[in-house]
């Protein structure tokens, strides 16, 4: 295969990896901007979203159609039980009992997961045909055209969400300043509920929608997780644009790095960009120096 | 200062006579570990407990020092002590220079950004086939010796891994009731009013970071002439995890309090073997639990709760009375 053919070949899939480091990395935003958390569980509902698909499927023998959304609607589940367990008890706490218990959620569902199922990965079924489409040279799966169009919608959803519903709005103004948000009546708790129940519901969709390429396994969510926060990051903490652009950027430089460099040090390349980035950058790409308030 | 003193001596003399209690290779083998965990301990709580910042890559300085001083003694011969000394002050300076840059961050940044350069470390271990040996491992370190002694068998391994704790719980009880010790708490109270009054707080935290690493690094080398066998898996994101656990159980700021969670952490698998497979479970309900209900940690939270349980007495009393 040529040079060009391969270029393309590597920049397709790092478009469908991106997208899903978006839709992950959008995820964590709309928590930290609802409640200046970073939820190091959030890779975890990227997890359960495969696992429960799988599950569902395996065990109960239901269609992927009807597996999908009931699966979307447990991890939900588990993400609403998790902030009124876990966070709402600490709501006062410094950051460093957030990052602490956040961890603490994280290992405690995946060793869960472990012992409910197994420590083996699995394949999903993909949503349509295995039979590949060739593109100017380069192959190209089905369910990578699948990720690219899910993830248009959700971010789509989640625009008009922000923009135009009373709840959207409420968060939006929940994030710039909570107390006013308080003041004028706007219920911070239930908000911030909120913020961690379409997280869930987007991380697991991702986990979903990802899983028949490259395969789930109770233990996917650590790695999907932090490159969802480096895609986060590279976006300035954006639930908008910039952090899809931010996974776009990881996804296409992770594939081009694993294909022409090294593909075992694959997984490095995103962190490197992460610290590159908090070093040189903290406020993101895009975003503009903050002066710190004290 | 004076009970502080009585503090450590008590605790010394318990563990140079433990051996007299405690015996067999097992147990013996078993408070090696606790020793080298304690080290780790106490390094990550010079960080986190005084200086108030996070760190989700210790495991990485531990490893560091592991592979450092089992590269350097087998693959090029030599001295495993010289080994140990040269790799705890390339670490501490590493650690040093990539402070600047990396302290510079706060609270959720900071851990994400440690936690990415311990993955990177990771990574770089198992990948790193010709020099570490890849996932398989690298084997055949040879043994520490000092003079005709050889630390070949638990017990000899035992005075050697205790005699450098002991070294580094004196050394942190020193530093953190020294002048530099306060500042830290400033710092961890308040940067910007410690910075206000005249502490240097970045250079501060930057020096307790790599003296921190250069502790850690020690731990790795004396686990590496102990073990004789490195591989990448002792120094994944679930060691710096489980050393963050153990800090936190101990209680943050407190030196005792750290060697406490040791031990607990490196017993209890012990003891639970078998329910192996639930010790992932057991680590992340027993982090949640202990930062809802015990956030002091139980060298705080004992205490408190036995004065509750007094107090509740008390009340009991006055009210027949």
């Amino acid at each position: 295969m040529e040079l060009g053919n391969q270029l393309l070949q590597y920049l397709l899939s790092g478009l469908s990896t991106g997208a899903i480091y978006a839709l992950i990395g959008i995820g964590f935003s709309i928590i930290y901007n609802a409640t200046g958390i970073i939820n190091f569980a959030q890779g975890e509902f990227v997890m359960l979203g495969g696992m429960l698909t799988l599950f569902l499927m395996e065990t109960l023998k239901l269609p992927l159609w009807a597996a999908i959304p009931l699966a979307v609607l447990l991890a939900t589940l588990v993400g609403l039980l998790f902030e009124r367990l876990a966070i709402r008890p600490l709501r006062k706490a410094s950051p460093i009992s957030l990052v602490i218990i956040t961890i603490g959620g994280s290992i405690l569902i995946r060793g869960l997961s472990m012992l409910i199922w197994d420590k083996d990965t699995h394949a999903l079924p993909p949503f349509s045909s295995e039979e590949p489409i060739m593109i100017a040279g380069a192959t190209v799966l089905p369910q990578h055209f699948w990720i690219l169009g899910i993830t248009v919608v959700l971010i789509g959803l989640n625009k008009w969400f922000f923009s135009h519903t009373i709840s959207g709005k409420a968060m939006r103004a929940c994030s710039y300043n909570p107390r006013a948000a308080g003041l004028v009546g706007i219920d911070v708790r239930r908000m911030v509920l909120l913020s961690f129940v379409i997280s869930a519901a987007m991380g697991s969709l991702a986990g979903i929608i990802v899983a028949p390429l490259t395969m789930t396994s109770y233990d996917v969510g650590v790695m999907l997780g932090l490159k969802g926060f480096c895609a986060a990051i590279i976006g300035g903490m954006s639930s908008g644009i910039p952090t899809v652009i931010g996974g776009l950027i990881l996804g296409v430089l992770e594939s081009l790095g694993a294909g022409l460099i090294s593909s075992g040090y694959k997984d490095a390349i995103a962190f490197v960009i992460l610290l590159l980035i908090l070093f040189i950058r903290p406020q993101g790409l895009f975003g503009k120096p903050e002066s710190e308030r004290v | 200062m004076k009970k502080e003193l009585i503090k450590y001596a008590v605790f010394a003399l318990c563990i140079l006579l433990a051996p007299l209690v405690f015996s067999g290779n097992y147990l013996m083998n078993v408070l090696v570990f606790v020793g080298i965990h304690t080290m780790l301990a106490v390094a990550l709580n010079l960080l986190l407990g005084y200086a108030g910042q996070i760190s989700l890559g210790h495991a990485a300085f531990f490893g560091l020092g592991a592979y450092g001083s089992g590269i350097l003694s087998t693959t090029y011969n030599w001295n495993p002590w010289l080994a140990m000394t040269v790799v705890a002050l390339v670490v501490g300076g590493l650690a040093f220079a990539i402070g600047f840059p990396i302290l510079k961050l706060k609270g959720h940044y900071l851990a994400m950004a440690t936690l990415g350069m311990g993955i990177i470390v990771y990574i770089v271990f198992n990948e790193w086939v010709a020099i570490t040996g890849g996932p398989s491992g690298f084997s055949g370190i040879p043994n520490l010796e000092l003079g005709p002694l050889v630390f070949d068998s638990d017990l000899k391994n035992y005075y050697l891994v205790w005699s450098f704790v002991l070294g580094c719980v004196l050394l942190s009880v020193n530093l953190a009731n020294s002048r530099i010790g306060r500042a830290f708490r400033a710092i961890h109270d308040a940067e910007v009013a410690a910075r206000v009054m005249g502490v240097n707080a970045r250079l501060l935290k930057v020096q307790v970071f790599a003296l921190s690493a250069m502790i850690c690094a020690i731990a790795g080398s004396l686990y590496a002439h102990v073990m004789t066998f490195v591989a990448p898996p002792s120094f994944g994101f679930n060691i710096s995890v489980e050393l963050l656990t153990m800090v936190v159980i101990g209680g943050l700021g407190s030196i005792y309090g750290s060697f406490l969670g040791a031990l607990l952490l490196t017993l209890l698998p012990e003891f639970l073997r078998f329910m192996h497979d639930y010790d992932i479970v057991f680590y992340g309900g027993l982090l949640m639990v202990m930062t809802i209900f015990m956030p002091g940690g139980l060298v705080r939270g004992i205490p408190d709760l036995f004065r509750k349980i007094t107090g509740l007495k008390n009340k009991k009393g006055g009210a027949h009375a």
